[in-house]
């Protein structure tokens, strides 16, 4: 029992990078962008939320709101940085897979580099501690596992019911849907289909970001050049797993966490299995699960990957 | 349209490419509070000062070449290898097995046995993302990712378990590194002084072999075919999933080509961080080069001199080493949308209007 209590209560706070990225991505893809620099939106949004706690807001009273501002930054900036890839791909109409790499390849890179300049080497920061409810998390085996997490970790919850209202009961969520499956006819009847993928591609930079800021203020407490560790790849792989509905996302990303913690969990008890191997699970659950899903890409929005060019003849 | 407009129109697109991926980089300059311009210098012109140095852009142009030729097939038959990272690293752990079991064997037998080992480690490694893609449409962007992290535990398991050099077992020190491989595999270094290798002339065949392959035989045209337009190639006969899958393969091959080629003239053992980001520079270097073996052998040496570049900015000027990365995802950002704005037909028609119409104002103001 205490091995299972465990096991969730460690998978819960882990699955809330993915969950916050694919979220993203799933805004980008149902607007039909494929957007592969997911993982370098990250990689900025992990050093960014640190730099600024790390960098004026040691320890204090106050260091809260810093760790505010650096979750903000990193909010920010990830919206540039997918605005600059709707530049690239909606404007320019690039292909999106090739760019993708491009973006990451920039995110990455840039964070490295500025992490280098200001920071130096691995730095360990206070971080955000956990928040248990009160009340609620004395209660036994739910209390562990469900009220005694950061308080990122609920609002991320929390979102997937808002994402899911955004995406399906409000206009622009339909607009976004409506861009991603027939652009052409969302152009017909007044939508203006650029600005739309624009709109998508900042929500989902933005919630890359937070989900980097995750990564490096809350879970890892730190930033290091591999703190992401394909997330973003995975993020993206969990959005065709959860064929593009907010719920379905939120399972694949507990799917991948639980199996990540009970990894770690069997290590913990001292079995002899090779450390490698243990730390290739997830990364080949993805291709498995891909494999497996070949159907599911029929449901997935028509548009995804095909840039709109309103001049052009059909 | 005249022919001198449609020059100039082109070559003003491409300089203002050029001009927008530098001011990119200076942003990123500015923030850390370099010097833009003595920091481009330091890249661009530094590393060509002395002979050693100039050896050592040579040195990373050669993986470099090899990696962008198998990522230019991959990526004119219409499937992206982001993976070369991943099937380097097999590739490397193909060669030292085939070093590390036939110590005794001649060079002449052994050196070629060790590079076909790595190229069809690499390759049998790309077969697994160009299947998936034929049969199950998984994307290859994100196997081939995921396997780039697999192979990376894979090689530490290898390097750290079955291939521990005996030494650092006795010494204890845990080092994860394989023994120096025998000297029969050893690639000649020909300038004294200097670690420049005679793989540098095996790149070069195989960028002329490419060469041949894609446009002077009919896979290679198939493959083109299959890449250019799926649909009319699968309507002309062509089998498109199996030419994916065969430039895949070809891909991984390279890739794993340049592994062995890297220890058997560089590092002499396989050792932690070898592939050292070559497998993704080579998409970069394999879309600058035009996805073409006569544009890909300058733009390696091109993409040599800036790692090789960066690399002394880090003490020249302070800039850190990790700028290349940063360079070569604007790189590949600014090439897609240029190529995009130069296929163009409609801008560049607007574009002629606008000139014309100026002209003609200017000439009725003459009048």
């Amino acid at each position: 029992m205490n091995f299972i209590v465990n096991i969730l209560s460690l998978g819960i706070p882990f699955s809330v990078a993915l969950l916050i990225a694919s979220l993203g991505e799933m805004f980008n893809q149902r607007a039909g962008i494929f957007n592969l620099g997911c993982e370098g939106i990250m990689a900025m949004g992990a050093f960014l939320g640190m730099l600024i706690p790390y960098s004026i807001g040691q320890g204090g009273p106050t260091s809260g709101i810093y760790n505010f501002i650096g979750i903000l930054v990193a909010m920010g900036v990830g919206a540039l940085f997918g605005m600059l890839f709707g530049f690239v791909v909606v404007t320019f109409r690039a292909p999106q897979g090739i760019a993708g790499i491009g973006l990451q390849m920039f995110g990455v890179g840039t964070a490295g580099t500025l992490f280098r300049h200001f920071v130096g080497g691995t730095q360990s920061i206070p971080g955000v501690g956990n928040l248990p409810i009160p009340g609620l998390s004395n209660i036994p085996i739910l209390g562990p596992i469900f009220f005694s997490h950061n308080i990122l970790v609920y609002l991320a919850f929390l979102f997937v019911p808002v994402a899911w209202y955004i995406l399906f009961k409000t206009p622009w969520g339909l607009r976004v849907r409506a861009v991603g499956t027939n652009p052409r006819a969302a152009d017909s009847i007044g939508i203006q289909v650029n600005r739309v993928r624009y709109q998508a591609l900042a929500v989902g930079g933005a919630l890359a970001g937070l989900a980097g800021a995750y990564l490096s203020l809350f879970q890892a407490k730190m930033f290091s050049d591999g703190i992401i560790a394909g997330r973003g790849f995975i993020a993206v792989a969990l959005v065709y797993f959860g064929h593009w509905h907010p719920v379905k996302v939120m399972g694949g990303a507990l799917l991948f966490s639980l199996a990540q913690a009970l990894q770690l969990a069997i290590q913990g008890q001292g079995i002899n299995f090779p450390y490698e191997f243990a730390v290739m699970l997830p990364y080949a659950l993805v291709i498995i699960v891909l494999a497996f899903s070949k159907e599911s890409q029929l449901l997935g929005p028509t548009s995804l990957g095909k840039p709109f060019n309103r001049e052009k003849r059909i | 349209m005249t022919k001198q407009f449609r020059l100039f129109y082109k070559a003003t697109i491409i300089l203002l490419a050029i001009l927008a991926a530098m001011l990119i980089g200076s942003v990123i300059l500015l923030t850390i509070g370099a010097n833009v311009f003595r920091t481009y210098t330091v890249i661009l012109f530094e590393p060509l000062k002395t002979t050693l140095q100039l050896s050592e852009v040579l040195l990373r142009a050669i993986p470099l070449t090899i990696i962008a030729l198998g990522i230019s097939v991959a990526y004119r038959s219409g499937i992206i290898n982001i993976g070369a990272e991943g099937q380097m690293l097999m590739g490397i752990l193909g060669t030292t097995a085939v070093a590390l079991s036939f110590p005794e064997l001649p060079k002449v037998v052994l050196l070629p046995m060790a590079v076909i080992a790595g190229g069809i480690a690499g390759g049998a490694y790309g077969f697994i993302p160009g299947i998936l893609k034929a049969k199950l449409h998984v994307s290859e962007l994100l196997s081939t990712v995921m396997l780039n992290y697999i192979a990376a535990q894979f090689y530490t398991f290898m390097l750290r378990g079955p291939m521990l050099d005996p030494a650092e077992k006795i010494s204890g020190t845990g080092t994860p590194q394989s023994m120096r491989l025998t000297r029969s595999i050893w690639l000649d270094r020909f300038l004294p002084g200097t670690r420049l290798h005679t793989g540098i002339f095996f790149a070069l065949f195989l960028a002329l072999l490419i060469y041949l392959l894609l446009w002077k035989t009919s896979y290679g045209y198939k493959m083109r075919a299959a890449g250019a337009s799926s649909r009319a190639a699968r309507y002309g006969g062509i089998n498109v999933t199996w030419y994916l899958v065969i430039a895949m393969v070809i891909s991984g091959m390279f890739a794993g080509m340049a592994g062995a080629v890297e220890i058997a003239g560089v590092h002499r053992r396989a050792i932690e961080g070898m592939t050292s980001g070559y497998g993704f520079s080579g998409i970069v270097v394999a879309l600058f080069g035009g996805l073409h073996p006569a544009g890909i052998v300058p733009a390696s040496f091109f993409f040599g001199l800036l790692i090789i570049g960066a690399d002394m900015t880090q003490r020249l000027v302070g800039v850190p080493a990790n700028m290349v990365n940063v360079l070569q995802g604007i790189i590949i950002l600014v090439i897609v949308s240029t190529k995009m704005i130069l296929a163009d037909p409609y801008l560049m028609e607007n574009m002629w209007r606008k000139y014309q119409s100026l002209t003609k104002k200017t000439k009725e103001v003459e009048a």
